[in-house]
């Protein structure tokens, strides 16, 4: 069974849901403190998948990500690396996105990106479609610094890469509710085993999320789009 | 003698860095359009400053700047500089005693870049390039950049000088008072209260002096602080609990207690046919059940006061305090769900602002921050609400706070027992927060005192509740309740009531130096939770805690003697005896006059049509859209927000309740609001009992159920010393009762904020007398319905009559009258309509529903058929009526009706099920909202912009 990590600190919060995802997919789960992984209660590398959940993780008071992101790479970063390295899957979801590019560890190879101030300068909740690569799926997002910012070049590279995992609809607003460059919403590694986006997967995993389900005539007790995302994951990792 | 210490003076070398964006963003371009406000046109760079103390080399700050506190592709940092050619440079951050809520973050980020750092603070620096003068600055920074009560700025043109903030750690002082007041009269005992703060009345004084006289002793200041907090008005309810004499248009009767005889006493005789009331009135937060796991658990609060000094982070601090309340029902739920309704003045308001008062627009949009980053941090959605407008509210703001939170059957009792010991929980104990029971129970004026406000810090509450859910599960603890109001005083105080306890407040964890022992003692520091730990447990509880960064400290044991005794070093701080503390306030007697106002019905023109009028209401800015505020709280987080606040083909229509689904399972929580200030300028009964009616419709209208739907009662009145407003209190509060128990919903919780006044000189505004009902009904999950039009080519039926009941309604405040014909609930027949509709909706033959409310039929039609994007043609000759006028059958507020859209070949079954539902119209292809001939004929288009287009910012 895919044994799935879902990663806690002060202020994460979207660790519950998160969970259920995975659980839905099949994978066992298992909701782990940072401070475990620095103590070395629990090993990385007893996992499959590593989550770091959406959240405000301690305050987000420098900037989304940034103090968590700080801490792995000062205490977990060659944990890390070598499970990484190891073909394994590393997830993060809005602010675990966001720990993800502050860490560096995505776009990877040295590439600079990161995700700033939405365009609106405002913290936004609110639901948008996302192109995948192969399939859409529909979530909201939540937040106030998931616009994503690169240079040039490695925007070229992202797209030539084809690392470029969800995009909104539009490069309009609110459709592309933050003004992303190339309107990003996702993105991986190169090798694609490392993920991140804005949007929340956790938060459409039954129909009964959809903000428009009392209008459906049909299908409303089953499964939602989210779902296809984690059990992509956890396919992948069987 | 100097116990504070700062750290600078230690050896602690004080670094600044600032951090700025490259670009221009957003943030810097709102600041613009504030200043074009006050007439500045200014190009305006925001940057972070961060003041970082410890033993650190410049290469060090260099380093932390560079990998922690900037981000290489979007900013730039500069130590030390705080030079610009050609601008003004203001720096604002808060005062050196306010507690900074990024400070730990940020210590705890340098130290794991393997650096030292003792304490950290942040400000905002402005970078204001404009050509202005020094008075437009500092009027600038007063009005608009800062907050004195809780900031402070410091400017310069081209450089800016600002002392490094004065960071101190020390201990607290040795020093207890007694204060004199066995041999004191009459005069002198009042000079006390006033002077204290201790909002003691004559009779309450004399009650603590003959208590002292009997012991043979003067009082301490901690044991006058105690009990002057444990009276209060906020933590008492005296008024509500006291005996009224009650005289009502020129008869008199006699009420024993004001709260026992109408909000318990409905209760009291519903509660037999409610199976699912777990604990009402008798902890932090009313429980019903929920399935066959867990109950649910809700509570709301306000929190005005301090909103209205300062809105950030009062309304913060008010999020965070209900949040605690249901932490700490029962043995801790877990929150879910919090509900914010707000009362302001208009946001446009020009009139003249008082020495003391915030303009409108500030506190508007500083209780939404504050709520946004409370709510949100703690990953807790906001899912319901209510932004109320009327300028009476200038002096006083209304801020209501509310949390609904899931605990597992069979946790909802707790007690703490003899050798028990208690143990506080988080946040470190601070200066802030004086007084705050005793002053919400004053009125506010110039001088009100600013210790009563904090900043909130979420990310510690949200450690606290991680941490105890963990401990709660386990079984560690089996008494808990939170620090609030009166803080250890009041929480220990509480849990001690049936035991006793000794207090070593020499152990509590302090953030600033010099405090006195009855400051510590009464101090209001958030985060802040204290429970009941075993011995034996003692250690996992602390392991728990510790996993979670979070502290814990023994401070003291729970006794059998009955007593509180607080020492401070071995001194007395506190010793009274817990019966005396809990029964010893003096009965209240009050005097009650309630008269019928003698208002009159305006005579206004017949028009030919009403689109302009319509057009009008929906912009007032408590219809309007509250998208701009809706979509800056998260209302999705937890995963199971499956009744949205914003419904429809494009998620803006405006729904009547969320729906929250706990834990992913086949229940749901269906929570609504009622609140309508302004009828109470015509009759406080009819304004408490359409609170209940609008709460309660908006369940139905939303798949609730009112057979399983209880509700919380928040009555913030102004100063009930005067008996008029004491009579308009009696008469809301029989409302309550006599309205519920017709229509069978039980009170299970509530509160009461009875001083909104201010005062400023001659002039007393004070609020008008406002309800805020809260509703809860469990339902299956799959029942949810939404008020968006489904689909063209359905029926169109009203639920209810329509009577001249306009006054105090929004087609009367067009033409600035109030009338005289406030609505009334006609329970009885009500209740049958609310319980057929429901059967109807369970039978599948709903599409949507919608109940009537402010702007009557035409508004709600409005509302279904821009939601859905699908016209809507009635046939206003079908309305059941018994109004003489076009505008009276589109406008009128009258309770207890729905417009409801039934799918065709449906409706025989509906009208069988919903006997007196009259068919009215139909869904219709075109894109118009059409009602009878002409009297309303507009795009659905326009009627939506109109809507939208108030509240931007």
């Amino acid at each position: 069974m895919v044994k799935a990590l879902i990663l806690r600190s002060a202020g994460i919060n979207c660790n519950d849901e998160t969970e259920q995802g995975f659980r839905m997919a099949g994978a066992e789960t298992e909701q782990v403190h940072v401070n475990e992984l620095i103590s070395g209660k629990k090993q990385l590398n007893d996992y499959d998948v590593l989550c770091l959940p959406g959240g405000f993780s301690y305050g987000d008071y420098i900037a989304g990500g940034a103090i968590l992101a700080n801490q792995i790479n000062t205490k977990l970063k060659k944990q890390l690396e070598e499970f990484v390295a190891a073909g394994k899957t590393v997830v993060g979801i809005c602010n675990g996105f966001q720990v993800l590019v502050k860490t560096g560890l995505l776009p990877g190879d040295g590439m600079k990106a990161t995700l700033t101030s939405n365009y609106s300068g405002k913290f936004e909740c609110r639901w948008v479609k996302l192109i995948g690569k192969d399939d859409g799926m529909e979530a909201p997002v939540a937040h106030g610094e998931g616009k994503f910012v690169a240079d040039k070049e490695t925007l070229k590279k992202l797209e030539d890469n084809n690392q470029i995992i969800f995009r909104y609809s539009s490069h309009y607003y609110p459709a592309n509710p933050n003004g992303s460059l190339n309107d990003i919403a996702g993105i991986s590694n190169k090798q694609g085993n490392v993920i991140g986006l804005m949007p929340h997967p956790e938060r459409n995993l039954t129909h009964g999320n959809h903000p428009t389900w009392t209008r459906w005539t049909s299908k409303k007790g089953g499964e939602a789009d989210g779902m296809k995302f984690f059990r992509n994951i956890v396919e992948r990792m069987k | 003698m100097r116990l504070g210490m700062s750290l600078q003076e230690k050896g602690c070398s004080m670094k600044a860095v600032e951090i700025s964006n490259r670009e221009k963003t957003a943030r810097d371009k709102a600041i613009e359009e504030s200043l074009a406000d006050f007439g500045i046109d200014a190009d305006v760079r925001v940057s972070d400053a961060y003041y970082i103390s410890g033993s650190l080399s410049d290469d060090d700050v260099e380093e932390i700047s560079e990998r922690l506190l900037s981000d290489a592709l979007t900013q730039e940092y500069e130590i030390r500089s705080r030079r610009k050619k050609g601008s003004w440079i203001v720096e604002v951050r808060y005062k050196d005693n306010v507690s900074d809520p990024a400070e730990d973050s940020i210590v705890k980020a340098i130290k794991d870049l393997g650096k030292d750092a003792k304490a950290a603070r942040t400000a905002k620096r402005y970078c204001i390039k404009s050509d202005i003068s020094e008075k437009d600055v500092e009027m600038l920074c007063k009005k608009m950049l800062a907050n004195d009560i809780v900031e402070e700025y410091y400017y310069g043109y081209e450089e800016l000088e600002a002392p490094e903030p004065k960071i101190t750690e020390g201990k607290a002082k040795n020093e207890i008072n007694k204060v004199e007041i066995i041999e004191a009269g009459d005069e002198e005992l009042q000079r006390i209260s006033s002077e204290g703060v201790l909002s003691l009345s004559p009779e309450e004084m004399k009650a603590v002096k003959d208590y002292f006289r009997q012991k043979g002793r003067n009082p301490t200041d901690g044991e006058i602080e105690t009990i002057a907090q444990t009276w209060s008005e906020h933590c008492k309810h005296k008024t509500f609990n006291s005996e009224v004499e009650f005289e009502s248009n020129g008869k008199k009767e006699l009420i024993g207690n004001l709260f026992k005889e109408t909000i318990v006493a409905a209760t009291t005789k519903i509660a037999a046919k409610k199976d699912w009331l777990v604990s009402v009135f008798k902890d932090n937060a009313g429980i019903i059940k929920l399935d066959e796991k867990n109950n649910f658990a809700f509570k709301v609060e306000t929190h005005n006061h301090p909103s209205a000094l300062d809105p950030y982070g009062g309304a913060s601090t008010g999020i965070g305090g209900v949040i605690r309340d249901v932490m700490g029902a029962g043995l801790g739920a877990k929150p879910i769900l919090n509900t914010d309704v707000f009362c302001f003045a208009r946001s446009d308001y020009d009139g003249e602002l008082p020495a003391g008062i915030l303009h409108p627009k500030r506190v508007l949009k500083g209780v939404v921050s504050g709520v946004r980053d409370y709510g949100n941090r703690m990953g807790i959605p906001t899912v319901n609400g209510a932004i109320v407008f009327h300028d009476d509210f200038l002096g006083a703001p209304l801020v209501y706070c509310g949390t609904g939170g899931i605990i597992p059957k069979g946790m909802e009792n707790k007690k703490a027992g003899k050798g028990e010991l208690i143990v506080v929980v988080g946040g470190k104990t601070g200066r802030d927060g004086l007084h705050g029971a005793t002053f919400s129970s004053a009125i506010l004026d110039e001088s009100s005192p600013a210790s009563a406000v904090q900043i909130g810090n979420p990310i510690e509450e949200k450690k606290v509740l991680d941490a105890l859910l963990e401990a709660r599960d386990r079984g560690l603890y089996k008494c808990i309740t939170d620090c609030g109001g009166g803080g250890f005083s009041s929480a220990i105080g509480e849990m001690a009531a049936e035991t006793g306890a000794e207090v070593e407040l020499e152990k509590v964890p302090l953030k600033h130096a010099g405090m006195l022992p009855w400051e510590i003692w009464m101090s209001e520091s958030q985060e802040r939770m204290v429970v009941a730990v075993k011995e034996e447990n003692l250690d996992e509880f602390i392991t728990v805690c510790r996993s979670e960064d979070v502290a814990a400290t023994v401070i003291g044991r729970f006794t059998n003697s009955k007593r509180l005794v607080v020492r401070y070093n071995d001194m007395a701080l506190v010793d009274l005896d817990m019966e005396f503390l809990h029964h010893g306030l003096p009965n209240q007697k009050r005097k009650a006059v309630w008269k019928e106002k003698s208002k009159e019905e305006p005579k206004l023109e017949e028009k030919n049509d009403y689109n302009e009028e319509l057009k009008r209401i929906l912009a007032h800015p408590t219809l309007a859209s509250k998208e701009e505020v809706i979509r800056r709280y998260d209302h999705e987080v937890q995963g199971n927000t499956i009744g949205k606040p914003m419904v429809g083909v494009f998620n803006d229509g405006p729904s009547d309740a969320a729906i929250i689904r706990p834990e992913f399972g086949k229940k749901a929580v269906v929570v609504s609001n009622g609140i309508n200030p302004r009828y109470s300028f015509i009759s406080s009964y009819w304004m408490a009992a359409s609170a209940i009616d609008e709460a309660l419709r908006n369940i139905v209208s939303s798949g609730g159920d009112i057979k399983t739907t209880a509700l919380l009662d928040n009555f913030c009145w102004g100063s009930t010393e005067n008996e008029e407003k004491l009579g308009s209190l009696v008469m809301a509060a029989k409302a309550c009762h006599d309205i519920s128990v017709e229509y069978e919903t039980p009170f299970i919780s509530g509160k009461d904020s009875l001083h909104n006044e201010f005062k400023s000189g001659g002039r007393t505004i004070a609020i008008p007398d406002t309800l805020l009902i809260s509703a809860a009904s469990v339902i299956d999950a799959e029942n949810a319905i939404t008020m968006d039009l489904k689909k063209a080519g359905s029926s169109v039926y009203i639920v209810g009559k329509t009577y001249d009941e306009l006054g105090g309604g929004y087609y009367y405040d067009l033409f600035g009258e109030i009338g005289a014909n406030a609505p009334k609930v006609r329970a009885k027949e009500a209740k049958k309509n609310m319980e057929t509709l429901t059967t109807a909706m369970r039978k599948g033959i709903v599409l949507s529903c919608h109940d009537l409310s402010e702007g009557g039929l035409a508004v709600a039609a409005a509302e279904m058929a821009f939601a859905g994007n699908i016209g809507m043609k009635i046939n206003a000759a079908g309305i059941p009526n018994e109004v003489d006028t076009g505008y009276k059958l589109l406008f009128s507020e009258s309770n207890s009706r729905f417009l409801v859209e039934v799918a065709k070949g449906n409706e025989e079954e509906f009208e069988k099920t919903v006997i007196t539902a009259a068919k009215i119209g139909e869904t219709i292809d075109e894109k118009k909202l059409i009602i009878g001939d002409g009297l309303i004929d507009a795009d659905i288009d326009e009627l939506k912009t109109a809507w939208k287009g108030t509240i931007k910012w």
